[in-house]
């Protein structure tokens, strides 16, 4: 138990995939002006991730069997645009409400380089099936949660007056640097709490 | 090659609406090479490719490998692309772009690992993960689904060594200042210590920051100041988008006159409905 708990807090805290690997920045600087869509686009890519996970785990097994590991890249990619497509159309079919709030933002996922990213990374660690699930979500949880905290200090920042030359992205690119400076205290906390 | 020339079908006799036309002609081909340099800079200007800019740029060596394998995968993939344009229906071209890119992404995979192991170690997983870069994928549906090979090939050129320069201007200030380095090479004098924050997360997106508003500071320079902030992300889910194209930029050609602008403004008007519904229903914070 305590080995999931590990990596589910270190990939929410320590490896946060937007503040600490900087993966997803586009929809983090996009879509995090309003709480509202900060939030769906967190959810949408929380359930995406731990969907594309439990699809291409399996399938990196049967690559490996069959000897077809360079495949890798591009069986993901493809795999992964299929499962967001099929997910909204399962979504719009038989869960209206929630395909209301995440079904905006499942689109812009496609292409979202924290999926493939956390598809790569748990090949790459070696995680089993049931850690690499645990992997997923805790790397979805880790982008809503940067995603909220930035709206709460992008809200702020929006209401300030920067010098002209740093209005619009540069100042939210400074903002975004204070607050991965942030994450940077919970380093090494988890491996103490939990002796990974 | 010959073998795509060939699947192309009228390609020999048909005018190339590429061909740079008559007395521009030159110009018109350096112009497509040299406006990915500084003009329409991938990273600092157009915003895109920004999670490679911030992730692999704490030394020197890793921005000038990121870049060219970059530069490798767009010019050989924009060709490729701009030679199928015509075979490829348009309905399926966003994923048979996604595949001719990820094919050439495995093949500098490939090379990498084999003669740059050490390179491959530094990248990680962002070597693979160019296949998701908006770069690409921009460029391919903007620029190469829209001309010939040749230009093609000199914009994914343009375009792949301004992402170049980028990487290696960013990761040159951030080695100077967070290691004292230069490619390795101690260049700061041992009585200033290095600013360790500056290799990390947070002193990347310092760095772009105010590299993004330097470049700011030169366009302005001399030139009316605008209603919109530059660099501004639009405020609907535009900026997310993979295939950002600056829709919103009346002085951008690229996209007025393709169906992209209108799939976007279509859905944009889809995510404002949305919204509008889930805040009477729900009630936003």
């Amino acid at each position: 138990m305590a080995q999931y708990a590990s990596i589910l807090f270190s990939m929410i805290l320590v490896n946060n995939f937007v503040l600490v690997k900087f993966l997803g920045i586009c929809p983090f600087l996009g879509v995090s002006k309003r709480f509202s869509s900060a939030v769906g686009m967190g959810g949408a890519v929380t359930v995406v991730m731990v969907l594309a996970i439990a699809v291409t785990w399996p399938i990196q097994q049967l690559l490996v069997a069959w000897d077809l590991e360079y495949l890798q890249t591009i069986a993901f990619i493809l795999v992964i645009a299929t499962l967001v497509q099929l997910l909204e159309m399962v979504l719009k079919r038989f869960m209206p409400p929630l395909h209301k709030a995440l079904g905006v933002y499942l689109p812009l996922i496609t292409t979202n380089c924290a999926v493939l990213g956390v598809a790569t990374l748990t090949v790459d660690e070696g995680y089993t099936y049931p850690e690499a699930l645990v992997a997923g979500l805790g790397a979805g949880l880790g982008f809503l949660l940067a995603m909220v905290i930035f709206n709460g200090v992008r809200r702020r920042v929006d209401e300030a007056e920067p010098p002209e030359v740093f209005r619009g992205m540069p100042i939210t690119l400074i903002s975004a640097a204070i607050t991965a400076m942030s994450l940077m205290g919970f380093s090494g906390v988890i491996e103490h709490l939990f002796g990974a | 090659m010959s073998k795509e020339a060939a699947l192309t079908p009228g390609k020999g006799h048909a005018p190339e609406a590429d061909a740079p036309v008559t007395e521009a002609g030159a110009t018109s081909w350096k112009a497509e090479f040299s406006k990915g340099l500084l003009a329409e800079n991938p990273a600092l200007r157009q915003m895109l490719g920004l999670c490679p800019t911030l992730a692999v740029t704490t030394a020197v060596t890793n921005g000038i490998g990121m870049g060219l394998a970059t530069t490798f995968v767009l010019v050989c993939s924009e060709v490729v692309v701009s030679l199928l344009r015509k075979v490829i229906p348009g309905s399926v071209r966003i994923p048979a772009f996604i595949t001719i890119i990820a094919s050439f992404v495995t093949l500098t995979m490939m090379l990498v690992k084999a003669y740059l192991p050490a390179l491959d170690e530094a990248l990680g997983i962002y070597l693979p993960l160019i296949v998701v870069n908006c770069i690409v994928l921009g460029r391919a549906e903007m620029f190469a689904s829209k001309h010939g090979p040749a230009l093609s090939a000199l914009d994914g050129l343009g375009m792949g060594l301004g992402f170049t320069g980028s990487l290696v201007l960013m990761s040159a200030i951030r080695e100077l200042l967070g290691a004292g380095t230069l490619l390795g090479f101690r260049v700061m004098p041992s009585f200033i210590e290095p600013m360790l924050i500056m290799i990390t997360p947070a002193g990347g997106f310092a760095v772009l920051g105010v590299l993004i508003a330097i470049s700011v500071w030169f366009e302005r320079r001399g030139a009316e100041p605008e209603g919109r902030p530059a660099g501004e992300p639009s405020d609907t889910l535009c900026a997310a988008c993979p295939l950002n194209c600056g829709v919103n930029d009346p002085n951008r050609v690229n996209c007025a006159d393709g169906s992209l602008a209108e799939q976007l403004r279509r859905f944009e008007e889809r995510v404002e409905r949305g919204l509008a519904e889930k805040n009477d229903v729900g009630g936003d914070v």
